[in-house]
This record gives C-alpha cells, sequence and structure tokens, in this order.
C-alpha cells in the first residue's frame, strides 16, 4: 500500500532526525542536574561530528568515529569543566565560548573534508525481526545509536531516580553547599556530569555527519545543540519527557522535506525557521506555568561553587 | 595536586588591568603551537595575521570597517551583560536593522534627498530593537529564558533575510543573483576619508562615550550595576528588575539595528543572503575583552577586528580556512574569562594528601 509506505518513510526520517537531539539533550539533562549549565552543546556536537567523520573517513569503521566523536565532546567538555568549576568562570560566557571555539575548530579540521563522501553508519537488521512489514524496519531495522539513545534515557533516568548516584547527583545541583557540608565533592561529581554531557553532545554531532548524511557540510549542525538545551527546560528535567520532546521537535524538523515534497507552496526559509520558533514558543509555554516549571529546576543550576575551607 | 581558589580581600586593581593583556599573550601562544601543528612557520603566521595588516594604510581603514559593527554592538552588550541580562542574539538583530533600515532604499528606490539616510538609520534601530524586545518581554511576561530565545531568534532572522534577497527584494535587473538593487547614492553612507571607512565609525564612537557616560555618571548606569551584581539589593532600591531587562535588550538591540544598516548602507551597498561574518557573536568577546566598559570595547573591537583582516591575509597566503579567525576568537575569550578569575581570586596549587587530611571527610577517599 503507497499510504503505507509513505508514513513508513515519515516515522522513519523522524526517528533519524529526532536521535541527535534526543542524545544531545540527555547529556545536557545530567550536567544540569548536576547544577551546570553547558551552553557549549552546540560546539561539542560539531566539533563531534567532524571529529566522528575525520575518524571513520580515515580508518573505514564508523564505530571508531563513533568513538572519536564521544571522546572529541569529552574533551572539549574538560576544558569547560576546567574554566566552570575549577576557575569558576561564568558559565553563560564560558558556554558561549566553547560553541563559538566549537564552530571554528570543525569548521578549520573539516575544510579538507567539503564534498568527500564518507562512509555510512549501517543500519543493523535483526532477522527475521526486521522483515516484518511495516513495523519491522521501524522496530528493529535502525543503527544502532538509535537504540543507544533509547537506552541512555532509561538508564539516566534509572540512574538518576533510582540509585544512590542519582541522588547524590542531584543533591549536588539542588544545593551544593548541603551536599558539600555531607562531604561529597561538589566539583568532582560537577565534572563527571559535565563530561557525561560532553559525551553525549559529541556522539549526537557524530551521529549528524555518520548516520543523519554521511558527509561533513560546514555547520551542519544549525543550532540543533541549541534546541537540545531547549528540549531540557521543555522536559522539566525529567528524561521521560525528554523523549516525547525530542521526537516533537523531530517531526517539525522533518516536516519541511515533507511538505516540500508534496509541492506546496511555501518558501523554504518559512519552513526552515519552524523549529526555531517552535522552541520559542515551546519556551514560552512551558515557563509560563512556573509552579511546574520551577519544582524541577535544580535550584543551583548555573551556578559557581567554590569550597571554604 | 588540583586548584584551589583562594577569595581576594578585594579586587585586584593591578590584575584587572593586565589580565586582558595576559589572554591576549596566552592566546597568541596558543596560535604559535596551532600554527606549527599546521606545518606553519609560528612566526611567521603571526606576523601575518596580526602585525602585516597594521602596516598599510588601506589595511588600517579596513580594520576601522570591521571595528565598527563590533563597537556598535558590545557596547549595547555591556549593558546586558553588567545587568545580568543575556542578550546573545545579537546577530539576528544586526540582521534584522539591516532589513528594516533597507525598506527605503529597497522598495523606494527613486527617493532622493538628504532625509534618507537619517531614516533609514532610525529605521534600523527601530527594527533591532523591536526584534531585541521580543526576547525581553517573552521573559517578563512568561519567564521564558531569554538566552535560548534571542538565540533562536538569530536563526529566524538569517532565514527571512535569505528569503527577502531571494524572493520579493531580488535585483530585477540582477541577473537573477540573490542580492537586492544597489542602494541609490542618497542611501549611501559617506565615506569618512578616500577609503572604504565610513561614518559608521562616527556612530560607533558616539556610541561608547553615551554609553560611557551613562554607565559611569547616572543614576541608569548605577540602578544597571546594582541590578548586575547585587539583584536583592536593587529590589530594596525599588529598581525594577523586568524593566532593566527589557531597557538593556532595547539599548543593545538598537545599536546592533545601527551597526546592521550601517554595514549595509556603508560597505556592502545592498541586501545580500549573508551580511555578516558572525559580528553579533564576536561582539560578545568584545564586551568581555573590554571588561564590559564601552571604552574598553574600543580598544577591544580594534583587536577583534584586526582577528578578522589577519584570517582573511592568512587564508590567502598561507592557505589556511578563515575559520581560523573563529578558533582564535573562541580562545581569546576562553582565556579573557580565565584570566578574570585572577581579579577575584588566587589560584594556589594544593597537595591533594594535605587537602584530604585537613578535610577528612568521604570525600577524600580513592
Amino acid at each position: 500500500m503507497a499510504s503505507l509506505d509513505v508514513i513508513q518513510a515519515i516515522i522513519l526520517t523522524l526517528i533519524t532526525a529526532s536521535t541527535p537531539l534526543l542524545i544531545a539533550a540527555v547529556g545536557e539533562l545530567v550536567a544540569e542536574r548536576a547544577g551546570v549549565l553547558n551552553l557549549g552543546v552546540e560546539g561539542m556536537m560539531i566539533v563531534g561530528a567532524v571529529s566522528g567523520f575525520a575518524a571513520t573517513l580515515q580508518t573505514g569503521n564508523p564505530y571508531i568515529g563513533i568513538l572519536a566523536a564521544i571522546l572529541a565532546g569529552v574533551l572539549l567538555s574538560i576544558l569547560f569543566g576546567f574554566l566552570t568549576l575549577s576557575l569558576v568562570t561564568n558559565q553563560v560566557a564560558t558556554g558561549l565560548s566553547l560553541t563559538l571555539l566549537g564552530l571554528g575548530l570543525a569548521g578549520m579540521l573539516g575544510s579538507s573534508f567539503v564534498g568527500t563522501p564518507g562512509v555510512k553508519l549501517q543500519k543493523l537488521d535483526i532477522p527475521f525481526l526486521s522483515d516484518i512489514p511495516f513495523i519491522g524496519p521501524i522496530l528493529f531495522g535502525q543503527d544502532i545509536l538509535v537504540y543507544v539513545s533509547f537506552a541512555l534515557v532509561a538508564l539516566v533516568a534509572y540512574v538518576l531516580f533510582r540509585t544512590r548516584i542519582g541522588l547524590i547527583v542531584r543533591a549536588v545541583g539542588e544545593n551544593h553547599t548541603s551536599a558539600h557540608a555531607l562531604g561529597y565533592s561538589v566539583i568532582r561529581v560537577r565534572y563527571l556530569a559535565v563530561m557525561f554531557g560532553g559525551g553525549c553532545a559529541g556522539l549526537a554531532g557524530g551521529y549528524l555527519s555518520l548516520a543523519y548524511t554521511s558527509l561533513w557540510v560546514e555547520d551542519m549542525t544549525a543550532g540543533r545543540g541549541w534546541i537540545a538545551l531547549a528540549l531540557v527546560v521543555f522536559s522539566s528535567w525529567l528524561p521521560g519527557r525528554l523523549l516525547l520532546g525530542a521526537y516533537l521537535f523531530g517531526a517539525v524538523g522533518i516536516l519541511q522535506i515533507h511538505v516540500q515534497a508534496a509541492g506546496w507552496p511555501i518558501p523554504s526559509q518559512f519552513l526552515s525557521s519552524l523549529p526555531y520558533l517552535a522552541t520559542i514558543v515551546v519556551l514560552v509555554v512551558i515557563s509560563r506555568n512556573r509552579a511546574v516549571a520551577r519544582t524541577n529546576t535544580p535550584a543551583c543550576l548555573g551556578q559557581p561553587f567554590v569550597p571554604d575551607r | 595536586m588540583r586548584l584551589e581558589l583562594e577569595k581576594r580581600a578585594q579586587h585586584s586593581s593591578l590584575m584587572t588591568v593586565i589580565s586582558p593583556l595576559i589572554a591576549i599573550v596566552l592566546t597568541l601562544l596558543f596560535g604559535a603551537i596551532l600554527f606549527s601543528l599546521l606545518g606553519i612557520n609560528p612566526g611567521k603566521a603571526l606576523y601575518l595575521y596580526f602585525i602585516d595588516p597594521l602596516t598599510e594604510l588601506w589595511s588600517l581603514e579596513e580594520l576601522v570597517v570591521k571595528a565598527t559593527p563590533l563597537i556598535l554592538i558590545a557596547c549595547g552588550l555591556c549593558i546586558c551583560y553588567l545587568s545580568n541580562t543575556w542578550n546573545i542574539g545579537a546577530e539576528g538583530q544586526f540582521t534584522v536593522g539591516a532589513i528594516t533600515g533597507s525598506i527605503l532604499p529597497v522598495m523606494f528606490y527613486d527617493l532622493e534627498g538628504p532625509y534618507i539616510l537619517p531614516l533609514m538609520i532610525l529605521m534600523g534601530a527601530l527594527g533591532g530593537m523591536a526584534y531585541a524586545a521580543i526576547p525581553a518581554l517573552l521573559k517578563n511576561r512568561f519567564g521564558a529564558n531569554e538566552i535560548l530565545t534571542s538565540l533562536m531568534l538569530v536563526y529566524v532572522a538569517g532565514l527571512a533575510l535569505d528569503w527577502l534577497v531571494r524572493g520579493p527584494w531580488r535585483d530585477p535587473d540582477g541577473y537573477n543573483f540573490p542580492e537586492s538593487r544597489l542602494f541609490s547614492d542618497s542611501a549611501v553612507l559617506p565615506a569618512l576619508a578616500d577609503g572604504r571607512m565610513h561614518w559608521g565609525a562616527v556612530f560607533a564612537v558616539v556610541a561608547v562615550v553615551v554609553l560611557g557616560v551613562l554607565l559611569a555618571g547616572t543614576l541608569k548606569g548605577f540602578e544597571i550595576k546594582v541590578i548586575g551584581s547585587a539583584p536583592r539589593a536593587g529590589r530594596f532600591a525599588g529598581f525594577s528588575q523586568k524593566r532593566m531587562v527589557l531597557f538593556a535588550f532595547c539599548i543593545s538591540g538598537a545599536l546592533a539595528g545601527i551597526a546592521g544598516i550601517s554595514e549595509v548602507a556603508g560597505s556592502i551597498g545592498q541586501l545580500r543572503p549573508v551580511i555578516s561574518p558572525g559580528y553579533g557573536f564576536t561582539a560578545i568577546i568584545v564586551a568581555f575583552l573590554g571588561r564590559l566598559n564601552p571604552i574598553g570595547t574600543l580598544l577591544a573591537g580594534l583587536l577583534l577586528a584586526l582577528s578578522y583582516l589577519g584570517g582573511e591575509a592568512a587564508q590567502v597566503s598561507l592557505g589556511i580556512s578563515d575559520k581560523t579567525t573563529r578558533v582564535f576568537q573562541g580562545v581569546l575569550l576562553f582565556f579573557v574569562l580565565a584570566c578574570d578569575t585572577l581579579i577575584l581570586y588566587r589560584i594556589k596549587l594544593v597537595r591533594n594528601s594535605v587537602a584530604q587530611v585537613v578535610s577528612g571527610g568521604t570525600n577524600g577517599q580513592s
């Protein structure tokens, strides 16, 4: 049936469009739960994208590319952590400079890759199951990172709310003075949370250059890192809602492809601006209900911590 | 070993002055290492990047041309950041200012007369201001995060400009290039000398002086600093946080808008899909490097303009990507922020074992 094929195609593009948002956002959620606002997601993402692409091109193995992307994100996040946590610089300004630096680094490293075809991360076809009509390719024929994204959300939800580690992370984000008084190393917990966020952002970038497309395009993150940051607000810092948000935004993002394919006479620029406008609308709607928005906001988010001896 | 910060009894005034200089030196060192890694003679590269553009008159003028938008935008951002308001969307306000300021020369292109330019500047300022007011109002009314909303609007403005110059505002005699009409003579900002330097530079200097006086010598300036550094005290003094957010966004938006229309009417002479090499973002670095002080932005603006010029020169003569400029800019902001720590804190390296004995808590394991 033709219409089923269309629906299937839409769902498949939806998944590829949403996965990078989900991965980047879940990492930032952990960092923010620990009280650190890292506005460098966009920068870590684009460096992840170029590192993943370069490593894959060198080795021919996209899985090594994935590792390189994660590593790049972690390295940049350590730089961010050193400034904001060890030197207590302003988190907003430092995050911004990380994004500026990342966009520059990626453009510089990637300038020789423009137009070079890369190696695409293959879809994993789970034998038999992926042959099931309609739902087979959707549920069992994705690339590994799609499964990883769901696993990450489940893992983060479990660890944050069901384990002692999660309790410590949340305590550090909620009240760093008390957490410090209880003997937890606020700085160390925050470093680890920021590094987790960096790894996720790098991985999300790698997804863009290895699975979403297999090309390197300058500025290919196109604000997805910022949208991931907005998603964290949208989710009110709850991993489950992140899933909903990422797929909602993925849907807005792919709308233009399908509307244009359908031949509607709407300027492409207008369609391209929809995800950004949607982000604004969502931020307004979410922030409007302050009681709800505030209950889950980590109380120490963005605040520097200097342990007194 | 780990770092430990010890709060200084008072601001180190020495560090306030030299910390930006340390940051610049560190950035140059980083540049030298970067060029060595790229296999380029670092001495030669740094000379080409940062000294050579200063040796000729035309490039000195070009320096002023590039510094003009940076200084205009950064001045306004100083007001924002001092009052703890985070306008990150100056790039979008720049774009919208360029669009609204261009309405006259593009849509009413046969108009001539001395009133056109002042009107264009005014409309550019109003456009930038209105666009900046959106995140401010959304923050005041709904509590929406202004960092994210102002940033999203940057992408929207860029797409709107792209649509205009490819669609309704495309030059009918332009052989289908995505460009607007060339502005008529009465819609082009007059040059200040024989070269490309134009009246925008004067606007920048005026903005520096006006905002410098506002910050240093008026009650408003005091209010900005109190709300930024001690919001609670500001509330007791009866200063309204919400009015300040709107004020800061409007001032910085208007200046970004003026920068936008000055760039289009002064340097480019028409609208194009891309009118800025990231001035709105670079201005953030200018503001911080200039110590959030309008006069400081004058010097910082010239320095970052130099990074653009050097980047172009290096691209031509060394064959490296023009993105190197952005790397330099990002690293510079990193170092500026890191060196600022020295103003408030003394940094000590502490041996871990000692610290563990002292604190003795559960964090002493491992």
